[in-house]
C-alpha cells in the first residue's frame, strides 16, 4: 500500500470524486440495465400498499342509523385478494359472528350495538403459505359505533417468521427438532455471507456495514433473472453470483483501493460503508418498491425427511452452502493464494514485506466476499420465499453477531459463530414470540463483548 | 417568480419544523459522543426512541409532564450506562456494533406484540395519548399567529408552542455545548479523542469521562425523542437504524466537533432533501420518477453525500480539518 503515495491528493481530488460517484453508479448499473421490466412489475404493489383499499369496500353490510359495519379487505402477500378467510367478530351481549371473505377479499359484519368488539382472523383458513404479519391480529379490539363503518386491515406475509402465531405454544421435541434444522439452514446461509465479512475485516480492518446490501442485491437480481426474465433458476443463481462478485471487484477498484491509497482512517471508511448502505437500500426501493418479491412463482414443494418438513429449496440451499463453505475453507487452507490471504489477515506489513501483493489479495477478498454474499442472498430469497430491500439489512446484525462470536477476522470463527447464531435465532422461536428472535442474537453479541470480547477463536491482542 | 417564492417559503418552513429541531438536538448529543469524545455511537435513534417511550408511557399512566420528561431522561441514562459498561474499554468499532445492536433490540422489544398494551406494538402510540399536558403548559393565547409567511396555530398539534420549545432547547444546548467545549471537562474529552493513552498517563480516568460523555449525549437524544414525537406519534419502525444514520449525516455535513455544525447540518439535511423532492416532483415526469421514487432518490443522494463528505471534507461545512482527525 505504501508505494502508492505519489501524486498530490489535492490534485487528484476531483478525479477521485468523479470516480467514486461513477463507481457507485456502476455498482447498480446492473439494476439500471434491467429496471424497465422490474419496475413495471413492482410499481403496482408499492403504489397500492396504501390502506385505501378498505374504504372502497362495498360488502353486503350497509350502514343505517340502527346498525354499524365492521369491514375490511384481506390481501395476501402479493396484494391479491385472499378469498375464503374466516373473520370472527365477538362483542357485547354475547355477539359472535363469523364473516368469510369473498372473491375480492372483502368481508363485513353488521353490528347493532355500539361498543368494543374483538376481531380475529382464523389463521387456519388463510391461504396456504400465508401468515399474519402481526400476530396481535389474532385478537384485535375494535370500537364500533352505529351508523358508521369501521375498517380493519390485516396484513398477510408469506413468511412464517413474521408472525408470532402459536409460537408460544407447547415446546414439543418434534418442533424443537424442526426449529433446530431451520437454525442450521439459517446458520449456513449467514455463514456464507459472514465468512466474507470476516475476511474483509481480517485483511483491511474494516467493519463493512454495506455487506447486508450485497446479500439483498443477490436476492433481488435473482428475482430479476429467474422471475422477470424467466431464466432457469440454476443458471440465474450462477449468473447472479458472478455478477455480485463483479460488484465486489468493481467496488474495490473504484472505491476501496483509492481510499486505501489516500490512507483514509478506518472510522471514515466505516462511515463510507454506511453511506453506501443507505444509498443502496434506497436504490433498491427505487427500482423494486418496498414490497417483497418472490424469486420463484407458486407454492414450494415440501419434503419430509427424518421428521423434518422443509422445502426442496431448503435442502438444496443447505447442500450448496455446505459445499461452497467447505470449498472456501479448503481454498484458504491449502492453496497458495489462500495462504497469502491468511498471511495478509495476520499481518499485512509482514505479508507485503515477504513479497505478497497485498492489494491483489484484498481485491480478491472483496470479490469473493461479494460473490458469497450474493449467493447467500439468492438462496435466502428461495428459502424464505421472498426478498425485499431490507432482507440483507436484517441479516447484517446477525452477521456481525456471528463474526464477533467467532472472533473478528477469523474465517473459521465466522463459520462456527454463524451456526450458533442461526440455531439460537430459530430455537428462540420455541419459547419467545417471533419478534424477539433477532433480539436474542444481539443479546448474545453484547454478552460476548462483556465476557470474551475477542470471541471464541480470536486472539486477545486484537481487541486493543 | 411565484414558484420560487412558494418553494422558498416551504423550504424555510421545513427548516424551522419541530422535526428539524429534534434532529438538531439529537445531532448535538451525537456531537458530544463523536465530535468531542470520539465515541462511535451507531444507536443514537435508540436514545430518541427510549425518550419517546419513556415520556409517552409515563403520561398515559398519569404522571405529570415534568415527571414524564425526567423518566424519559432516566431511561436513556440507564441505557447509556448499560451499553457503556462492556464497550467503553474496547476499541471503537466494538462500541459501534454494540450500540447499533442495542438500538435494534430496543426497537424490536418496543414493537413486540407482547408489549402491545404498553408500547402499542408495531402500531406505536398515537400522539393524542400524550400530547395534552405539553400543550397545556403553553403560555400563548389560543388562535393563529402569522409572522412573515409562517402561519401556525399557537397551541395546535404542530404549532408555534412546540416550535418555540423545540428551538429554545436547541439554542440552550448549543450554548451548553459551546461552554462545555471550553471547559476543563471538554478539554479532557477532546484529549481522549486524540490520544486516550496520553490522557490515561496524566492520571485521568478515561473510562469515567467516556461514560459521562455517553450519558450526556444520550440524555440529549432522549430530549430530542420527546420533541420528535410531540407533533406526531411514537412509531418504533420510524426510529431505527436509518434515523441513526441520518443523524450522523446531519452531524458530519454540518461539522463534527463544532458548535453550530449539528444545527446547520440538521437544517440542511431536511431542506436539501425537500428541495430535491420538490424539483423532482415538479420537473421530472411521473413516468420516469414518481413522488415515492423522488423521496427515495433524495435518500440515495443522502447516502452518496455522506460517502463523499467523509472522504473529501471530513470536517464538514463548519469544521476545521486540524481539529478533527478520525482515528480509531
Amino acid at each position: 500500500m505504501r508505494r502508492f503515495r505519489r501524486g498530490a491528493p489535492g490534485r487528484n481530488r476531483l478525479v477521485l470524486a468523479a470516480v467514486l460517484f461513477l463507481a457507485f453508479l456502476a455498482t447498480f448499473a446492473v439494476d439500471w440495465a434491467v429496471s424497465p421490466s422490474a419496475q413495471g412489475a413492482t410499481s403496482t404493489p408499492s403504489a397500492s400498499s396504501s390502506p385505501a383499499s378498505t374504504t372502497a369496500a362495498t360488502g353486503p353490510c350497509v350502514v343505517s342509523p340502527t346498525n354499524g359495519c365492521i369491514r375490511g379487505t384481506i390481501l395476501d402477500s402479493e396484494r391479491k385478494p385472499a378469498a375464503g378467510v374466516d373473520v370472527d367478530v365477538a362483542g357485547p351481549a354475547a355477539f359472535a359472528q363469523t364473516a368469510t371473505t369473498d372473491d375480492t377479499g372483502r368481508w363485513s359484519v353488521s353490528v347493532t350495538t355500539a361498543g368494543q368488539y374483538t376481531v380475529s382472523v382464523d389463521e387456519g383458513s388463510l391461504p396456504k403459505g400465508q401468515y399474519l404479519t402481526n400476530a396481535a391480529d389474532g385478537d384485535r379490539k375494535v370500537n364500533a359505533t352505529l351508523n358508521a363503518n369501521v375498517g380493519q386491515i390485516f396484513q398477510l406475509s408469506d413468511q412464517q417468521g413474521a408472525t408470532t402465531a402459536d409460537t408460544t405454544s407447547s415446546v414439543s421435541p418434534a418442533r424443537a427438532w424442526q426449529q433446530f434444522a431451520s437454525g442450521i439452514r439459517l446458520g449456513l446461509l449467514i455463514a456464507l455471507a459472514s465468512v466474507g465479512l470476516s475476511l474483509i475485516y481480517g485483511t483491511t480492518g474494516l467493519s463493512s456495514f454495506s455487506h447486508g446490501e450485497q446479500v439483498t442485491l443477490g436476492g433481488l437480481l435473482a428475482y430479476v433473472f429467474a422471475n422477470q426474465l424467466g431464466w432457469n433458476i440454476w443458471v440465474s443463481g450462477i449468473v447472479v453470483t458472478l455478477l455480485c462478485a463483479a460488484t465486489g471487484y468493481l467496488q474495490d477498484a473504484a472505491i476501496w483501493r483509492p481510499l486505501r491509497r489516500r490512507r483514509i482512517s478506518l472510522t471514515q471508511l466505516m462511515i463510507v460503508t454506511i453511506g453506501l448502505s443507505i444509498a443502496a437500500q434506497y436504490a433498491f426501493q427505487y427500482f423494486f418498491g418496498a414490497s417483497t418479491v418472490r424469486i420463484q412463482q407458486g407454492n414450494p414443494e415440501t419434503v419430509t425427511f427424518a421428521g423434518l418438513t422443509l422445502t426442496v429449496q431448503s435442502y438444496v440451499a443447505m447442500a450448496i452452502a455446505l459445499v461452497v463453505l467447505v470449498g472456501t475453507g479448503l481454498f484458504l487452507a491449502k492453496t497458495r493464494f489462500g495462504r497469502a490471504t491468511r498471511a495478509v489477515s495476520d499481518n499485512p506489513a509482514l505479508a507485503a514485506a515477504s513479497g505478497i501483493d497485498v492489494d491483489r489479495v484484498i481485491r480478491f477478498v472483496w470479490t469473493l466476499a461479494a460473490g458469497l454474499a450474493g449467493l447467500s442472498g439468492v438462496m435466502l430469497g428461495l428459502v424464505l420465499n421472498g426478498v425485499n430491500w431490507q432482507t440483507g439489512l436484517q441479516l447484517l446484525l446477525l452477521m456481525f453477531a456471528s463474526v464477533t462470536l467467532g472472533g473478528l477476522g477469523t474465517a473459521y470463527g465466522a463459520l462456527v459463530g454463524s451456526m450458533i447464531i442461526g440455531i439460537v435465532v430459530e430455537l428462540t422461536n420455541l419459547v419467545l414470540p417471533g419478534d424477539f428472535k433477532y433480539a436474542t442474537a444481539l443479546v448474545i453479541l453484547i454478552l460476548i463483548l462483556l465476557f470474551r470480547p475477542q470471541g471464541i477463536f480470536g486472539r486477545a491482542e486484537r481487541i486493543g | 417568480m411565484d414558484y420560487i417564492l412558494n418553494l422558498l417559503s416551504s423550504l424555510t418552513q421545513e427548516a424551522l419544523a419541530p422535526t428539524t429541531a429534534a434532529f438538531a438536538l439529537a445531532a448535538i448529543g451525537l456531537n458530544v459522543h463523536f465530535g468531542l469524545t470520539g465515541l462511535i455511537n451507531m444507536g443514537q435513534a435508540a436514545f430518541l426512541l427510549l425518550g419517546a417511550y419513556g415520556f409517552a408511557i409515563s403520561i398515559t399512566n398519569g404522571l405529570p409532564f415534568v415527571m414524564a420528561v425526567l423518566v424519559a431522561l432516566a431511561v436513556a441514562i440507564v441505557f447509556a450506562v448499560i451499553l457503556g459498561i462492556p464497550t467503553l474499554r474496547l476499541r471503537g468499532d466494538y462500541l459501534a456494533i454494540v450500540t447499533i445492536s442495542g438500538a435494534e433490540i430496543i426497537r424490536m422489544v418496543g414493537r413486540s406484540s407482547l408489549l402491545t398494551d404498553t408500547t402499542g406494538g408495531s402500531n406505536g402510540i398515537a400522539g393524542s395519548a400524550y400530547r395534552d399536558p405539553f400543550n397545556a403548559l403553553s403560555p400563548l393565547p389560543d388562535g393563529t399567529t402569522t409572522i412573515l409567511w409562517f402561519s401556525y396555530s399557537n397551541n395546535g398539534v404542530n404549532g408555534w408552542w412546540i416550535r418555540i420549545a423545540a428551538w429554545g432547547l436547541v439554542a440552550l444546548f448549543t450554548l451548553v455545548l459551546f461552554l462545555l467545549m471550553r471547559s476543563p471537562w471538554g478539554r479532557v474529552v477532546k484529549a481522549i479523542r486524540e490520544d486516550e493513552d496520553a490522557v490515561r498517563s496524566l492520571g485521568k480516568n478515561v473510562y469515567s469521562y467516556k461514560m459521562q460523555a455517553l450519558v450526556f449525549g444520550g440524555a440529549l437524544g432522549a430530549l430530542a425523542g420527546v420533541i420528535y414525537v410531540l407533533p406526531s406519534s411514537v412509531q418504533p419502525d420510524a426510529m431505527g437504524r436509518s434515523m441513526t444514520f441520518f443523524i450522523w449525516t446531519a452531524l458530519i455535513l454540518g461539522g463534527a466537533a463544532t458548535v453550530f455544525g449539528p444545527v446547520l447540518g440538521a437544517i440542511l439535511f431536511f431542506v436539501v432533501r425537500l428541495f430535491v423532492r420538490t424539483l423532482a416532483g415538479d420537473f421530472i415526469p411521473d413516468s420516469i420518477m414518481n413522488a415515492q421514487q423522488a423521496e427515495q432518490f433524495s435518500y440515495v443522494l443522502v447516502g452518496v453525500a455522506l460517502m463523499l463528505l467523509i472522504v473529501f471534507r471530513p470536517q464538514g461545512l463548519l469544521g476545521n480539518k486540524k481539529e478533527l482527525s478520525f482515528s480509531v
